[in-house]
């Protein structure tokens, strides 16, 4: 027990790029990202909905891709750039994503929708007219049980209409 | 304009909990959108859309504690022993000896300790918390603590339970209307048939959590929750304290469906007595695993019905048997069972039945409220036995429900009189159209290709607001209005906000009756010091019984609006005079309204596997007015998928007592890919005692997705559909066992 007590505690250098602030600590490279970005760095937009990647509530870009970012470990992500909901929240497009959200009804509880807004950006970048099924399968990594997911699904054609440009 | 949903500052001398932001709502020029039924912008939508607002995982407090519960690892034992090593220090043991009052949760029956005192009834039964500064220290303290037990026989399932008679019985009960026996005797016919559904767990996405703070002499707790004025009781009786020592403010409460109506109060409690042990904020957040396995579930049910018929194939008089699985505590069970039996003959008008039910006793987690609470069993059973029983008697389904419907002016299970205008022929009519629902039967019927297709229907009602005289007796609720110098009104009611639109519909009924702009309503989230109460956020009570208590306080403020700059308003529940009930022999008005509906559900199986597609979903329902178009459309589609998951995917057993799935990976909720987007027709039907005519909306359409799903997989397959969830296993064991009777059948 000892032993796992010292493991535990057992620390290395960790740089990161987040929301274009440098971040260098020491932590515990088994330590889940989550934790740091929440506990170190306040950054609470991004939520535990399930801690084992199946909800994706607290999805983050790592170096541009969407991750969960309670299955990837401070060691990990060492040397990476990382752009949480309050990073995408200065940009224009993230401007266009909550005009069209708030139109299409998409929020209810809201637990969800910072993960679901960063799950549209994914895939506006790489489609940025995208249909149903094509919105459908962006964000079937993300669960929400308020919504029954059209108002979520229209939230995001509206701003790929609104948006014409910016992605 | 105060910000919306920050609560204010924990104590005098630490800081704000966030800080104070500007409510960025694109509501503040819409004078427009206060109208009603016009969908308005949520108020709450920014802040929680750009991940400003502050649910309880959030909050960061100086010098708080977590904390993390013992639980029983055993269904039902008596603690012999509990070995604790010494502990850091700044660590504490919290247990039964360290609640000052009652070691009672209060509830409608308050029989759940707080913490185990002698034995233990379910696995995961707190036992006791571990408090201190370190999560992971925390966790090895936990691993150290050996706790033996002595194991007592428990009991795992309904029928276990009911063998084992009265002891294990938490409630009975009989309703009688008409002859029945008379019906069963002169019957030609009687079609019989018994109906299950299992477990189902909420998944609000937000797992539970409370924080308790304990500072001069009073106690605070914040939290995720439905019901503050319920949190608050349990606290003022397990502190034996007076109540003026006792404050409780909701934090933003993501999803709650029921889970957070009673569990809450136990958890409260948990970390009230933490506060108060160690002088120190104390917080108690779960982690989806841990709250799967311990808080509320939706009660698993068997429903025996039996039906009468006559020479001209007409129901004469119908039986039917409920019984739900109450878990190890009785807590909410007994109100569960009784909506369960008022709604259990569904939309029909059956004048001799007798309804008998009872909540049975087990070794397994408690089961509680949930969206529907009793409706969804009891409607899918008597939708089921009515399609089963139109299909033996070679009818249309439709045309043999028809043949049934409750009316205007007719009588309900209890014999209450029904005083709204009933559309259910209209609905019916519509739903028919839109869905094309008769082409297709006769299509999927003479089936022309080796598809498995089928379609379904179900009719549905659900009662509004509380059971009975529940409103009047027990809630007896208080709502305020009032006026601020700068010519702003605050609403303040114990009602909250966790996702369904409370906010921004309460809000829309005052500015509507004031005239006044949406942007001039206040509306925190409460805090039972300056709220009064306006009851529980449950039973889709809220717009209806709560708004039309708003609307009333509005109208008395615009007729003293200019005698001065501030004014307070505080309007007092009064029940309608023409509402009779009777709770001891539960006869008369069990509600004082209905909302109603019926679903089209379209589905494709898939010959090999059995996986059942949904190619088309529709609805038509009469919940009065809608307040906010918008947001009742999302309270529809939730509501239906959130019933889709409870008829398919939301597979939930336990072995001896213990969960079989307890995670996001093996408890599965559909995603956005499992279900097509649904068409909602809303039938206009005003309410004269709702706020500008709103019935209730948060429940009903969760209570006939499943009989619809399930009706259009009999219709596929040819084969009964008698319990959910409907998985494919089950499906093909129908298949087999129906191919070996024709088989059988024919070589006759």
């Amino acid at each position: 027990m000892l032993w796992s007590v010292r493991w535990r505690i057992w620390k290395v250098k960790i740089r990161l790029v987040v929301n274009g602030r440098k971040y260098v600590g020491e932590n515990d490279p088994m330590r889940r990202l989550l934790d740091l970005l929440r506990e170190d760095l306040g950054l609470t937009g991004v939520k535990e909905g399930c801690g084992e990647g199946e909800c994706g509530a607290c999805v983050v870009f790592l170096d541009g891709r969407i991750v969960n970012s309670c299955l990837v470990s401070t060691g990990s992500a060492d040397g990476s750039e990382i752009v949480t909901i309050e990073g995408f929240r200065e940009t224009e497009r993230y401007r266009v994503l909550e005009e069209s959200f708030v139109e299409s009804g998409a929020v209810q509880c809201g637990f969800c929708t910072p993960g679901f807004i960063l799950a549209a950006e994914a895939l506006l970048r790489e489609k940025s007219s995208p249909e149903e099924e094509d919105i459908r399968e962006a964000i079937s990594g993300n669960l929400c049980r308020c919504t029954g997911y059209s108002s979520i699904v229209e939230g995001i054609w509206l701003a790929s209409k609104k948006g014409k440009g910016l992605w | 304009m105060k910000g919306n949903n920050q609560p204010e500052c924990i104590d005098n001398s630490s800081e704000c909990i966030d800080e104070k932001r500007e409510m960025k709502s694109p509501l503040r020029t819409d004078n427009a959108a206060k109208h009603i039924g016009t969908p308005a912008g949520r108020v709450d939508a920014v802040d929680k859309i750009s991940g400003h607002a502050t649910y309880i995982a959030d909050l960061k407090v100086e010098g708080m504690l977590h904390c993390k519960t013992l639980r029983s690892i055993k269904s039902r034992a008596r603690i012999t022993s509990i070995a604790i090593p010494e502990l850091p220090e700044g660590y504490w043991i919290v247990d039964h000896r360290d609640v000052p009052g009652v070691n009672r949760v209060k509830m409608i029956v308050d029989d759940q300790p707080f913490f185990a005192e002698e034995e233990v009834h379910y696995i995961g039964e707190p036992i006791l918390l571990v408090v201190g500064p370190d999560r992971e220290e925390i966790d090895l303290i936990l691993s150290t603590i050996q706790v033996e037990y002595e194991d007592l026989d428990p009991v795992f399932t309904i029928d276990g339970a009911d063998a084992l008679g009265a002891e294990y019985v938490y409630v009975k009960y009989t309703i009688k209307k008409g002859k029945p026996e008379k019906a069963f005797t002169e019957a030609v016919e009687v079609f019989q048939g018994e109906y299950k559904s299992g477990y189902q767990e909420h998944i609000y996405m937000e797992p539970q959590g409370m924080m308790g703070l304990y500072e001069n002499g009073r106690v605070t707790v914040y939290g995720s929750m439905q019901c503050p004025y319920y949190v608050k009781n349990a606290l003022v009786q397990g502190l034996g304290w007076n109540e003026n020592r006792v404050r409780v403010v909701q934090t933003t409460t993501g999803g709650a469906f029921g889970g957070k109506e009673d569990y809450p109060s136990i958890i409260a409690g948990h970390v009230a007595f933490a506060a108060l042990k160690t002088g120190r904020p104390v917080r108690l957040l779960f982690d989806r695993n841990e709250d799967v396995l311990c808080t509320t579930k939706r009660h698993p049910s068997v429903i025996r019905i039996r039906s009468a018929l006559n020479s001209r194939k007409r129901i004469t008089g119908m039986e039917v048997d409920i019984r739900l699985e109450g878990g190890a505590y009785e807590g909410l069970s007994s109100v569960v069972l009784q909506r369960a039996m008022f709604a259990s003959t569904g939309v029909y008008r059956i004048d001799n039945v007798k309804v008998s039910g009872k909540v049975l006793r087990t070794n397994s987690v408690p089961t509680g409220a949930f969206r529907g609470f009793g409706g969804p069993q009891a409607i899918f059973a008597v939708e089921m036995h009515m399609h089963s029983l139109a299909e033996h008697l070679r009818e249309d389904p439709v045309d043999f429900k028809k043949k049934h419907l409750l009316k205007t002016g007719g009588s309900t299970v209890t014999g209450g009189k029904l005083r709204e205008r009933v559309l259910m022929p209209e609905i019916i009519d519509r739903v028919l159209d839109m869905s094309g629902y008769r082409k297709k039967v006769q299509a999927f019927h003479s089936k022309s290709d080796s598809k498995h297709r089928g379609i379904g229907i179900s009719l549905f009602y659900h009662g509004c607001a509380f059971t009975g005289s529940g409103e009047k007796d027990k809630i007896k609720a208080k709502v305020k209005l009032r006026k601020l110098k700068d010519g702003c009104v605050e609403i303040l009611v114990s009602n909250v906000e966790f996702g369904q639109g409370t906010m921004t519909s309460l809000r829309k009924i005052v500015a509507r009756t004031l005239d006044i702009p949406l942007s001039s309503i206040v509306y925190e989230n409460p805090d039972t010091d300056r709220v009064p109460d306006s009851g529980p956020t449950v039973a889709s009570r809220t717009v209806m019984i709560v708004g039309g208590l708003l609307e009333r306080a509005a109208r008395e403020l615009k007729a003293r609006w200019h005698t001065s700059n501030e004014l307070e308003i505080l309007t007092r529940y009064e029940q309608p005079d023409y509402i009779e009930w009777d709770q001891e022999t539960f006869s008369g008005d069990a509600y004082p309204v209905y909302s109603w509906g019926a679903n089209v559900v379209e589905v494709e199986i898939d010959p090999i596997t059995f996986a059942v597609e949904v190619r088309g979903v529709w609805g038509v329902y009469d919940v009065g007015r809608a307040i906010d178009e918008r947001i009742l459309r999302g309270q529809i589609e939730g509501g239906v998928m959130q019933g889709f998951g409870y008829a398919t995917v939301e597979v939930m057993n336990s072995r001896e007592g213990a969960l079989l799935q307890s995670s996001l990976t093996d408890y599965a909720i559909p995603t956005s890919l499992d279900f097509p987007r649904m068409e909602i027709e809303l039938m206009e039907n005003p309410f004269v005692y709702g706020p500008y005519g709103a019935k209730c909306a948060g429940e009903l359409p969760f209570v006939g997705a499943a009989p619809a799903l399930a009706a259009a997989v009999q219709c596929a397959l040819g084969i009964p559909v008698r319990s959910i969830p409907v998985i494919p296993e089950s499906l093909l064991e129908g298949m087999e066992s129906k191919e070996h009777a024709g088989t059988h059948a024919g070589s006759r």
